[in-house]
């Protein structure tokens, strides 16, 4: 078949509107293809159906008495690159501690037990199982996995902070500055992305970690095991042995979020 | 038409002068803002939303207020509001242009904004927020444009305009409806979660919307040759003295919900802005002075607006609509949004204070409103005034 003039031009100018002939598409496919291998869990990863964890309150404010520990606090500082913010309004925090009456506001009462009262009990995203920041976020930029880990994508936030306002458990932060400019670039961790100003972040499980077969950092850390963490969805599992076997309480349960951060006491 | 636009006194080319100076000035704070992040304002981690989210909040209702114009011309052919439709939909447009821009102020990651469309979240009330404030523009631009345009021909509209028309009314009431659902539907924060916000948000739209048209109206009178009408403005007048009553009726229903069941959270927020709270000895009470202004200014513009002699009085008018106009921009704007955030969610306090960046950037977005609502006016007196001679 001839081919004049026009028609190649024709043929040539829909191609390019289709983006057909760039070079560009071409060369992007391979890798791209490459790209979702390597995101595929590898043998080791830790999986589960439903991830949960157990804060074993009285373990974790023996050890606190004993030396003001917050060796998971610190471990979690550490592997995600948190800077040490001056102003505490613009703090970012995954997990830190609070006030028993503050942890559980309106579920408590001033005549309570003095091991309790006033004392630090840990607090972190409760990767709800109806989760609200999910459902107000404009771009999915915060997400809930298959295994029930609320995550963030620091790429696609586009910091409007919807999922702050509906949070019920102040769990997320925003980068009101520049976070790089805080941190010790010595002891920053490759291996975990820094954050830019104007994006929101929040305790991610470490999921990265997981995908490695390690346990999150802030279980790993605590050598008092009062940290607890495992597959809700496993009768098996040791969250599931505790919960089983002790009282436990979740932080605004009648909101309905279903929190899996459990607190036992 | 936009002609119309290039050529005025020289109070028209100062004013926009003006204007475009304080523009200027803001969107320097603006820069540096973009160059330092979100830390430059008076937000927090506790309260992560602020002056321009009130604003933007405040001004949807602005925009929604077209409708209170459009409907009883269009739908009840109440023609003394024929003369005065174009200058309701002329502030709409402003009005949810500064909607837009004071949410783009507000984001952290600006040059993001696209994500919006090129990840559609139908769950999100902030996506439809976008769909609905886009279509409203575009209405009102277009509706606007069209009818002023056959005006000055001495033609009928055409007939596509008039489904249009239409739909922009339940689209008014939607947009500011979205607006409430933004907040209503959060768990947690009690002052907001409350199924009433849709109808109040409408109700001090409904009022602050006309008033501020009450004030343009006789701005425009007294400084062009085009006349809106002495009864079509008593008319408005009327309209805000019913949506002013509701607003405030709508606000005392949830202080009774509050403070006759006693629960906490239903109290805690409106004892924060009007009388304060205690922790650890503090007390922190930064928005009583505001609220209670907004309180006394909301009595005075009722008491102004139900005597029929201060409601007749052109002087007076002006006063109870500038009082309703101010009091319903703090308590809908700094009340409910900075209120919400407090107490936080761990029962604490932490205040909220706008930076002098962060009012420099809200006025920039306010100037911009001011010169797109002095283009647009001034196209359409002139219009006015020459199918008139």
């Amino acid at each position: 078949m001839a081919v004049n003039r026009r028609d190649f031009l024709r043929i040539s100018g829909l191609g390019t509107l289709l983006g057909l002939g760039s070079m560009a598409t071409q060369e992007l496919l391979p890798p791209g293809k490459a790209l979702a291998q390597q995101y595929l869990p590898d043998g080791k990863a830790l999986k589960a159906k439903r991830w949960a964890m157990v804060v074993d309150a009285r373990k974790c404010l023996e050890k606190v008495e004993q030396d003001g520990c917050r060796d998971c606090v610190l471990a979690c500082n550490r592997v995600h690159n948190i800077p040490a913010l001056p102003d505490p309004k613009h703090e970012v925090k995954w997990i830190w501690q609070e006030r028993y009456e503050n942890t559980f506001a309106g579920q408590n009462h001033e005549y309570a037990e003095d091991a309790l009262r006033g004392k630090p009990f840990l607090v972190l995203c409760n990767h709800c199982d109806k989760p609200p920041c999910v459902r107000v976020c404009p771009t999915q930029a915060t997400f809930k996995r298959d295994d029930g880990i609320v995550m963030m994508d620091f790429h696609r936030c586009i910091g409007c902070r919807y999922c702050m306002a509906a949070c019920p458990y102040g769990s997320r932060s925003f980068n009101f500055v520049d976070p790089r400019k805080h941190l010790d670039s010595a002891a920053t961790d490759p291996k975990f992305p820094t954050r830019m100003k104007g994006v929101v972040e929040k305790c991610n499980f470490c999921a990265e970690r997981l995908a490695e077969g390690l346990m999150p950092a802030c279980v790993e850390v605590c050598k008092e095991k009062a940290l607890i963490f495992g597959d809700l969805e496993d009768p098996g599992s040791e969250v599931r042995k505790v919960l089983r076997s002790r009282y436990s309480i979740r932080r605004k349960p009648e909101l309905g979020t279903h929190p899996e951060i459990f607190y036992v006491v | 038409m936009i002609e119309k636009a290039i050529v005025g006194s020289r109070r028209y080319y100062g004013g926009l002068a003006a204007l475009l100076a304080l523009i200027g000035v803001g969107f320097l704070c603006y820069l540096w803002q973009l160059r330092e992040g979100l830390g430059i304002t008076g937000m927090s981690r506790d309260v992560s939303w602020g002056l321009y989210i009130a604003q933007f909040t405040f001004f949807v209702g602005v925009a929604a207020s077209a409708v209170m114009v459009v409907l009883p011309y269009y739908l009840h052919n109440y023609k003394l509001f024929g003369k005065i439709t174009i200058l309701g939909e002329f502030l709409a447009v402003p009005a949810v242009l500064m909607c837009m821009l004071f949410i783009v102020v507000d984001m952290g990651q600006p040059m993001r904004v696209m994500n919006v469309i090129l990840h559609p979240t139908p769950n999100s009330m902030m996506f439809w927020d976008m769909v609905s404030l886009s279509g409203y523009l575009l209405l009102n631009i277009v509706i606007g444009w069209i009818t002023l345009d056959c005006e000055r021909k001495g033609i009928a509209p055409p007939r596509w305009v008039k489904p249009l028309i239409y739909l922009s009314i339940p689209w008014a009431v939607s947009i500011h409806t979205v607006t409430a659902f933004l907040y209503a539907g959060l768990p947690g924060r009690h002052l907001w979660l409350t199924a009433i916000l849709a109808a109040r948000f409408l109700a001090s739209a409904f009022c602050a919307g006309p008033s501020l048209l009450i004030l343009l109206c006789l701005i425009v009178r007294k400084w062009t040759r085009f006349d809106p009408g002495k009864e079509a403005i008593q008319t408005l007048a009327k309209i805000v003295t019913y949506t002013m009553l509701l607003n405030v009726f709508f606000l005392l229903l949830e202080v009774f919900t509050g403070f006759y069941s006693q629960i906490p959270g239903h109290m805690h927020s409106f004892t924060y802005l009007f009388a304060g709270l205690k922790e650890h000895g503090h007390f922190y009470g930064g928005l009583i002075p505001w609220m209670w202004s907004s309180a006394a200014l909301a009595v005075v513009a009722i008491a102004l607006l139900l005597n029929p002699a201060t409601r007749r009085n052109e002087r007076t008018l002006v006063v109870a609509a500038l009082a309703v106009f101010a009091s319903t921009w703090i308590d809908k704007g700094m009340g409910l949004v900075v209120g919400g955030f407090i107490p936080n969610m761990f029962d604490t306090v932490t205040e909220y204070t706008p930076t002098l960046l962060e009012v420099g950037i809200t006025l920039m977005v306010w100037g911009i409103g001011a010169t797109v609502l002095t283009v647009l006016y001034k196209i359409a007196v002139s219009v006015k005034e020459e199918v008139a001679a």
